[in-house]
């Protein structure tokens, strides 16, 4: 099995994300975001974290258009997984593989710390490692996660069982203070309907080393893994 | 040609932005202010000399890129 990091000008959770990945055993590789397609025999494409393009235009507007991603399409919609964390979250829905959109956050502010997060849904790969209404602490670092779909698309989401990760108290709560941004519903991540491409604003990366303060996301890799090799 | 056009949000999307100016305008005295929207400006230069054919051009763009229309409605204007 391998797996790829797309790099665009401005990723910087890059290496945090390979190095995750690597650690879990999902033998990653580097792929720049100006090449026409994605090497062969590809099972996993992590968009990491950062400020694609200065963040230009909007979050993930410019990313999502670049040369790379005609094929990250392709390869999800023939099944591939795609996982996007943060700027990663905002590129899925710009380029129209995850609905909704991540807009400001409603205070303005850039929030970065750790944040308790409830599993709505463990039936993709990349949550089954986890137990439903588990909660686990990822951080965030942003300032523009406040997750907003029309009534059609949350209806969808809700009927799919797509909504995956919502902010929540340390005990499981769903509550206004537990949610860092303002996103609609506490959503944090979501997933398509087919459940191969995962959309999160919070970063399971930064909590994958014990030397990171936290090893919560180290799960969300293997369970990846666990999968593939099933 | 010339295409201006003004991306701003749809009605009903929160613009935490505009609440700040908003908060901001009445910090500084002037009263009788209502709501505060911010939106983006956007000038292409198009190469095209039809300006029906420059109209639908920028109308694509906006609708391929330049506004997210999930949260975003645009306005076109061609210029000479």
């Amino acid at each position: 099995m391998n797996s790829a990091v797309i790099v665009f000008p401005g990723s910087n959770c890059d290496r945090d994300a390979f190095d995750a990945m690597q650690a879990a055993g999902l033998k990653p590789s580097y792929v720049w975001h100006a090449e026409a397609s994605l090497p062969k025999k590809l099972d996993l494409v992590v968009l990491p974290g950062g400020f694609s393009f200065g963040d230009y235009l909007r979050c993930g507007a410019m990313a999502a258009r670049a040369p790379i991603m005609q094929d990250v399409i392709r390869f999800a919609d023939k099944g591939g997984y795609v996982l996007g964390i943060c700027n990663g979250f905002q590129i899925l829905t710009e380029s129209g593989l995850l609905p909704g959109t991540l807009m400001r956050n409603a205070h303005l502010k850039f929030r970065c710390k750790d944040t308790n997060l409830r599993v709505e849904a463990n039936d993709s790969a990349f949550l089954a490692g986890y137990q439903k209404g588990q909660v686990v602490n990822f951080p965030v670092a942003h300032a523009e996660g406040n997750y907003f779909a029309d009534d059609d698309t949350l209806k969808r989401l809700h009927d799919g069982d797509q909504v995956a990760l919502r902010y929540a108290t340390p005990e499981g709560k769903v509550t206004a203070e537990a949610n860092p941004n303002g996103a609609l519903e506490n959503i944090a991540g979501i997933t398509n309907a087919r459940k191969n491409v995962l959309g999160l604003m919070p970063h399971p990366e930064r909590h994958a080393d014990p030397a990171l303060g936290g090893t919560d996301g180290q799960v969300l890799f293997k369970s990846i893994l666990t999968r593939l090799a099933a | 040609m010339k295409a201006k056009i003004h991306v701003t949000l749809k009605n009903g999307v929160l613009d935490p932005q505009g609440k700040a100016i908003e908060s901001a305008l009445d910090h500084l005295g002037f009263t009788g202010v209502g709501a505060v929207k911010v939106g983006k400006y956007i000038e292409v230069d198009l190469h095209e000399k039809n300006k029906a054919a420059a109209a639908a051009q920028a109308q694509s763009m906006c609708e391929k890129l330049l506004a997210n229309m999930v949260i975003e409605k645009f306005a076109v204007e061609i210029a000479e």
